[in-house]
């Protein structure tokens, strides 16, 4: 008995650990987020979070359920594979609000030349022209439809 | 202990606090996206990629990427026939307005665009100290900025350069494959801007993924499968000096 009366100051100790660890668990309890964890180690929220941000490309499929003429055109000419937006730029805005928000009228002599300027590192059989000699800078919309852009209705006048 | 209109009073802010914390905890999933569902990667059909730069300037206006910094990129590169282990690599702007003609035009010159490898075993996700990179359950590598300190180990961890750190939020930063549109069933924004088909979305726990008949039909190759890193962005047609 006389021992124990001795080892009092261990109980104290210990129970300033007890202390010491329950708060540790009380704190951590309330700052880390109860879907830490939920799949790995880290937020399980954060997935919803970065799932929930906005759009700007509306993609072809909502593109087309409007400007059906477009596609028509489109998928019967050489540019069939290409999405409107590749060219249109991003159109959420517009498909949201078609009314107010409008896309603006493209330079195709600037747009053109992003894909067909030549350049040797794109591949041979891509359609490739030195826009310098070929249009002299002309818009290419003078004399192909972006859209369709091989001249044949021209030749068959 | 008799319960008074005193005592409650002073109970009703540890309850609103104890309400927001549970409030917390409800998973914000996308509906009818089911992450167990989806593994997804990338293909990059090179002999397709013509260098214009529309995934680059997709990939900043989609997601607000500050100028000079690059989610995605593309690399020409220029391999003489005489050193094929020497390839010249240019970028300028990260090919967000096209190349200029190449200087050179003898040897061999084509176009690489990179991204994230989305690697299933990353380098940059084993080093984060703070639980804020990690791989989804779908596949992606993903950074949660709420809980990035930006202390950069993920940066420098990164064998393919993928990571910056954003100056705005000073938190890592880097491709998120889209989340926010694949869970929608969109495709990529550079997948949707690419105009020849060169960059395609796969989904590899899809079985009518068309990317599965591709990879046994074709000789594809990842970036640096010496780090086994597990890379899923496949390159079709690469050539040999790619690093």
């Amino acid at each position: 008995m006389n021992s124990l009366k001795d080892a009092g100051h261990l109980f104290r100790l210990a129970a300033v650990f007890l202390a010491g660890i329950v708060l540790f668990l009380l704190a951590r309890g309330f700052l880390v987020p109860k879907s830490f964890g939920q799949y790995g180690h880290y937020r399980g929220n954060a997935l919803g979070e970065l799932a929930a941000r906005p759009v700007h490309y509306a993609g072809h499929q909502t593109c087309e359920t409007c400007h059906t003429d477009v596609l028509e055109k489109k998928t019967a000419g050489r540019h069939a594979h290409v999405n409107c937006e590749a060219c249109h730029g991003p159109q959420a805005k517009h498909a949201d609000d078609p009314a107010s928000e409008t896309p603006t009228k493209l330079d195709t002599a600037v747009l053109c030349a992003r894909c067909h300027e030549a350049n040797a590192a794109k591949p041979r059989a891509f359609p490739q022209v030195a826009t310098a000699e070929h249009s002299t800078g002309l818009p290419c919309d003078t004399c192909h439809q972006p859209h369709s852009p091989a001249i044949v209705a021209e030749a068959k006048k | 202990m008799n319960l008074t209109r005193r005592h409650l009073l002073l109970l009703l802010p540890a309850a609103g606090v104890a309400w927001k914390y549970v409030l917390a905890g409800t998973p914000e999933a996308a509906p009818n996206y089911k992450l167990s569902e989806h593994w997804w990667s990338m293909l990059i059909d090179l002999p397709k990629c013509i260098g214009c730069g529309n995934c680059v300037r997709a990939c900043q206006q989609e997601n607000d990427v500050p100028d000079g910094y690059f989610r995605t990129w593309i690399e020409r590169y220029h391999v003489n026939d005489y050193d094929i282990e020497n390839p010249v690599v240019d970028s300028p702007d990260g090919g967000k307005m096209g190349f200029p003609p190449a200087k050179d035009g003898s040897g061999k010159n084509f176009f690489v665009p990179k991204l994230c490898n989305h690697c299933a075993d990353s380098p940059c996700t084993q080093v984060c100290p703070v639980g804020a990179t990690f791989i989804s359950p779908d596949g992606v590598v993903l950074v949660d900025k709420t809980y990035c300190l930006g202390c950069r180990y993920c940066v420098q961890a990164c064998p393919y350069g993928c990571r910056f750190i954003n100056p705005k939020t000073d938190t890592a930063e880097k491709c998120t494959l889209c989340y926010h549109r694949i869970t929608k069933g969109l495709t990529t924004a550079c997948c949707e801007s690419c105009p020849t088909g060169a960059r395609q979305l796969a989904d590899l726990k899809n079985p009518n993924d068309p990317i599965h008949e591709f990879l046994k039909t074709h000789s594809v190759q990842v970036l640096k499968p010496s780090m086994a890193t597990h890379a899923k962005v496949y390159y079709n047609g690469m050539d040999g000096s790619v690093r």
